[in-house]
């Protein structure tokens, strides 16, 4: 069963065309990586998905729904696709739990009681259990992305989308961010990652699909895409990224 | 900069911090001369201070500034007009915070006929004098409209509340926009509507954000008071300024009325100055 179905997806900022024809298919329980240089337009496809962008052209359907229709109620597809942003984007008026009960209370209308029992089971599912209380500003980088996962696990998505989730982290609080989206892949979450991390795209995508210039230029299995890609293009920037110091002249 | 491009025998090395100091006669090191300013400076004061000191005759000072038969005369008055004062500014500030959080949300809006009325009012009372509301609301409005404003409370409320009114939108205004945008993408992905999002994220981290300028506001509103004698006071509804200037109709104490008046304005405005500082401090520390 498929929980994204993207057909040829166009989107444009001004005159900038960002996104030319997008076709890409998630299934139940899939991870997809998407990887590629900056400005390939990775971040702008899964922003597509919960219409944060607003798509020029093509057809997106979201757990079934065609969330391209101007009719339709985004509030209450977005209430089943979690997301977690490169800057966190924590409530920071509010305290930990606060981030994670909000909406809860005023979209799903949960009981506090029952809003704070399930903040606390993803609180304590990401290892900070004990940091309910804190406001996000006495959090560490890693900490508060972590809330941030589960703020959006609290709603009980039933599609994950990261948006380059490691990549305003310090390298040390990496793995700990990591290690939480790879037990939130083992337990079967439908996830698509935007990512840098070449390893946890490798081990855990399911699927790795490698963008440039606004199209999907290879789309396969972690293996076969990062370990023996078919496209030029793809082996360039995966050079790049995997050995960097020998970036000019390949 | 200057003793070293004045060095002699360049740096072999070339770099002209390792210049070594000339070695001049009539140079003296920067540090020796700020010295010898600040020293001028102290003595300049002091010489100031002495000669204020033997010409103004002290007594006549406390006479017209001090002056114990003035201050006996007025103190009475003085806790009811400080208490209408306070009265006639939260109610002023009540009125200025809600319709200055309206126009705010109005000037963002995306109906171009709500940002063009938003704007045209406050660019309407900001430009006017306050006088100018506060005699209006004493005499022309309630004949024009047909309306009569019983209380005195409620007429001072909305002629400061109105021009305050503008001047909070547009401090307002600045701070919902200085919400990231990342806030409000956080809220909408998690499904809730554009109006909760304002209600629940972002208004309330823009009045965070303006907190130290409302402050200012909340001041400015206080002293903007003093021009409620124009609404027609009854005696138990005077302000601090009025009983102010009534009292130096009396041939004595000079001054004195309204040198004890404008310590009571400090008694309210200089805490509320030190609140805005500790509110900046603490703000910048959640961030």
């Amino acid at each position: 069963m498929s929980v994204v179905q993207i057909t040829d997806l166009h989107k444009s900022f001004g005159d900038r065309e960002v996104l030319t024809g997008i076709d890409l298919e998630v299934r139940q329980g899939e991870v997809v990586c998407v990887i590629g240089p900056s400005g390939s337009g990775k971040s702008t496809l899964l922003r597509c998905v919960n219409l944060l962008e607003q798509p020029t052209a093509g057809r997106i359907e979201v757990l079934g729904v065609d969330v391209t229709d101007p009719d339709v109620d985004i509030d209450r597809v977005r209430t089943h696709v979690g997301m977690v942003f490169q800057q966190f984007n924590l409530f920071v008026h509010r305290t930990v739990l606060d981030n994670c009960t909000m909406a809860q209370r005023q979209v799903l209308k949960r009981s506090r009681a029952e809003a704070e029992r399930i903040a606390r089971e993803n609180l304590a599912r990401v290892g900070l259990a004990d940091r309910a209380d804190s406001l996000p500003a006495q959090l560490s980088g890693g900490q508060q992305q972590r809330v941030a996962i589960a703020r959006a696990l609290s709603m009980d998505p039933q599609l994950m989308l990261f948006d380059e989730p490691t990549s305003a982290l310090d390298p040390e609080l990496v793995g700990d961010v990591l290690a939480v989206m790879r037990d939130l892949a083992d337990a079967g979450m439908t996830m698509i990652v935007v990512t840098h991390e070449m390893a946890f795209a490798r081990d855990v995508g399911d699927r790795v699909v490698f963008m440039d210039g606004g199209v999907v230029v290879e789309d396969g299995t972690a293996d076969q895409v990062i370990g023996a890609p078919r496209e030029a293009r793809t082996r360039t920037f995966l050079q790049r990224v995997l050995d960097p110091t020998r970036t000019s002249g390949v | 900069m200057s003793t070293t491009a004045a060095g002699p025998t360049p740096d072999p090395v070339g770099r002209p911090g390792l210049v070594p100091p000339q070695t001049g006669r009539r140079r003296i090191s920067p540090r020796r001369r700020a010295r010898r300013a600040r020293i001028v400076q102290y003595a300049v004061l002091v010489v100031v201070v002495v000669v204020l000191a033997s010409v103004v005759d002290w007594s006549r000072i406390g006479d017209n500034f001090f002056n114990q038969d003035a201050i006996a005369q007025i103190a009475p008055q003085i806790p009811r007009a400080f208490l209408n004062t306070v009265i006639y500014t939260l109610c002023g500030f009540a009125v200025g915070l809600s319709l200055g959080t309206l126009l705010a949300l109005m000037k963002l809006s995306s109906v171009r006929l709500y940002r063009w009325i938003a704007t045209v009012y406050i660019e309407f009372f900001r430009g006017i004098p306050a006088l100018l509301v506060v005699i209006s609301f004493g005499y022309a409005v309630p004949i024009a409209f047909g309306i009569s404003i019983g209380s005195v409370t409620l007429k001072a409320a909305l002629a400061l509340g109105m021009v305050s009114a503008a001047y909070i939108a547009e401090t307002l205004r600045a701070g919902l926009q200085a919400v990231p945008t990342g806030q409000v993408e956080a809220a909408r992905s998690l499904g809730m509507s554009h109006g909760r999002t304002l209600v629940q994220v972002v208004i309330p981290q823009a009045f965070r954000i303006v907190l130290p300028p409302m402050t200012n506001e909340f001041i400015l509103l206080t002293k903007d008071t003093s021009l409620v004698f124009l609404l027609g006071l009854a005696t138990v509804q005077y302000d601090l300024t009025k009983i102010g200037r009534d009292a130096l109709n009396n041939a004595t104490g000079g001054l004195t009325p309204l040198f004890l008046i404008g310590a009571c304005y400090l008694l309210i405005t200089l805490p509320l100055g030190q609140l805005a500082r500790y509110l900046e401090r603490r703000g910048v520390r959640s961030r």
